[in-house]
């Protein structure tokens, strides 16, 4: 179980607490937080569960396969700490992450 | 006054998006989905993948958990149909005798299978692939089963040829038409799609239409047109689906192809609303009407119907996508490839597993499947949106980057 910070595209922080092995994408929607569509379900083929995350955990969380990061490349404003939160999944060292969705997922 | 109550017809991807969308936009009035299915709203691609193949449960499928309903004050009336839509009352009635009133009503009832009629058709050992509870059959049949016959080389036979293939399963896949994926890609698609089939032991016959299905009290094989007899005890059906809209006719709604609704996601009853895989509406990008079967039109128009039931008007104008996965293979179709001319390819069919086919129209792009290519895919989708095309040399010439291809 986690603590995590999701932050909408409106600037509204919300913070929730996480299951171990739940994907922010899933977090996000479970607690019904604006700003993540999510169309593929978490199958990492769509895109549209863009996030930010916090630049003092980028290094915390799973590395990202080659498949998010050509995806990651052609996301509308992507960042160094861009990630589909479909692929990062929290566990107890991810206690305290903080994570802004952008302005639009396309 | 009456207070505002929006009843929901059906519960899948359309009926969950739809609700979320609501109380994201501080609908404050009454919802009830009615859904003839047995469970909460659950994701439908990994039925005929990673369900099938038994490598995810029901809880990972959901689409929310059941504390979501129960949080956003969401009523869900589960393994219940609307038998009648009273339009004059405004209320539904259901199967077990209660009538609901509503304000707005909201068709997301999709589609349903195609069957089939030839012989054989209801003998035991025989499937089709919709449902949660069709692929909880299919499971507990397959402890009986070696053999398995596919009817239907679409996305939904193949893929499901793909999980039985990855449990061990003889597979053998039967198409009517010259070639799998006909009516959706391009010869060259089709062609690979059989090779890598091939390679992982899948048998695919094609112009192979089927007479009968054979068996004393179960099936034990399934006879061709043209005479081959294939030894089966597992049959699965997948040739296609129709909408599900006979409701929505007996109500007196406008249906052609599906429930017509508006750019905004109404019906010709304008208290009532359709979305998804049932609804037959305009697409602008491609300037047609159509009826689609995906879980990205399902979404998409449900934020359209909720924000029409919240008063705002934004007409319906997305770009339509899906995708399939078998084996190691992801595609990525983004665009409607129908009356394509022309047909680029970044990368090789012919050997390999990743590539693009870039479809075009009158010299215009119309649609990409990007087969391990999701680059190529999320361009091509930007572009699609944007009403962007790309010259085609540009687009095969691997040297060219293809965000710079497509002017990103």
């Amino acid at each position: 179980m986690a603590q995590v910070t999701i932050i909408d595209p409106a600037g509204t922080s919300h913070e929730i607490n996480v299951e171990n092995g739940t994907s922010l994408m899933q977090a996000a929607l479970d607690n019904g937080i604006d700003g993540i569509v999510a169309e593929c379900g978490g199958a990492c083929s769509c895109a549209t569960c863009h996030c930010y995350i916090d630049a003092a955990w980028v290094g915390k969380v799973n590395e990202p396969s080659s498949i998010e990061k050509d995806m990651l490349e052609c996301v509308i404003d992507p960042q160094d700490n861009s990630r589909l939160s479909c692929q990062v999944f929290v566990s107890d060292e991810l206690d305290g992450l903080v994570v802004t969705l952008p302005q639009a997922q396309y | 006054m009456q207070q505002d109550h929006c009843v929901i017809i059906g519960g899948s991807h359309a009926a969950a998006q739809l609700v979320s969308s609501l109380r994201l936009n501080k609908w404050e009035g009454k919802i009830t989905i009615v859904s003839a299915d047995a469970f909460l709203p659950y994701h439908r691609p990994p039925l005929s993948k990673s369900y099938l193949s038994g490598e995810k449960i029901l809880d990972e499928i959901m689409i929310r958990p059941p504390t979501f309903y129960e949080r956003s004050d969401i009523e869900v009336i589960l393994g219940t149909r609307v038998t009648a839509v009273d339009r004059a009352n405004k209320k539904v009635h259901l199967d077990n005798q209660t009538d609901i009133p509503y304000t707005k009503l909201v068709f997301t009832t999709g589609a349903k299978v195609r069957k089939i009629t030839i012989p054989g058709h209801n003998l035991p050992g025989v499937f089709y692939l919709r449902d949660l509870n069709d692929v909880d059959h299919i499971r507990e049949y397959l402890g009986h089963a070696k053999k398995a016959v596919i009817i239907g080389g679409g996305y939904i036979g193949l893929e499901t040829a793909a999980a039985l293939r990855s449990l061990d399963m003889d597979v053998t896949v039967l198409e009517a038409l010259p070639r799998v994926l006909q009516r959706v890609t391009a010869p060259e698609v089709s062609a690979f799609y059989s090779r890598v089939h091939s390679e992982e032991g899948v048998k695919i016959l094609t112009n192979a239409a089927v007479e009968s299905i054979d068996g004393k009290y179960k099936v034990e094989s399934v006879t061709t047109a043209d005479g081959q007899v294939i030894p089966a005890d597992l049959v699965v059906v997948g040739i296609g689906v129709i909408p599900d809209v006979e409701l929505a006719e007996q109500a007196g709604l406008k249906v052609d192809n599906g429930l017509v609704v508006d750019e905004f996601a109404r019906t010709n009853d304008h208290d009532i609303l359709g979305a998804g895989d049932c609804t037959n509406h305009y697409n602008p990008i491609y300037d047609i009407q159509l009826r689609l079967e995906s879980v990205q039109n399902a979404t998409d128009q449900s934020r359209v119907a909720a924000n029409t039931i919240c008063g705002k008007l934004e007409p319906y104008r997305a770009l339509p996508w899906f995708w399939s996965d078998q084996y190691d293979l992801k595609l990525q179709i983004a665009g409607l490839s129908q009356g394509f001319d022309q047909v680029v390819v970044r990368g090789s069919t012919e050997t390999g597993r990743s590539f693009a086919a870039f479809y075009y129209k009158e010299g215009r792009l119309i649609a990409v499947d990007a087969i391990n290519r999701p680059k190529e895919f999320m361009a091509c989708k930007r572009a699609l949106a944007e009403q962007k095309t790309a010259n085609p040399e540009m687009v095969a010439d691997e040297s060219v980057d293809i965000q710079e291809a497509f002017q990103l």
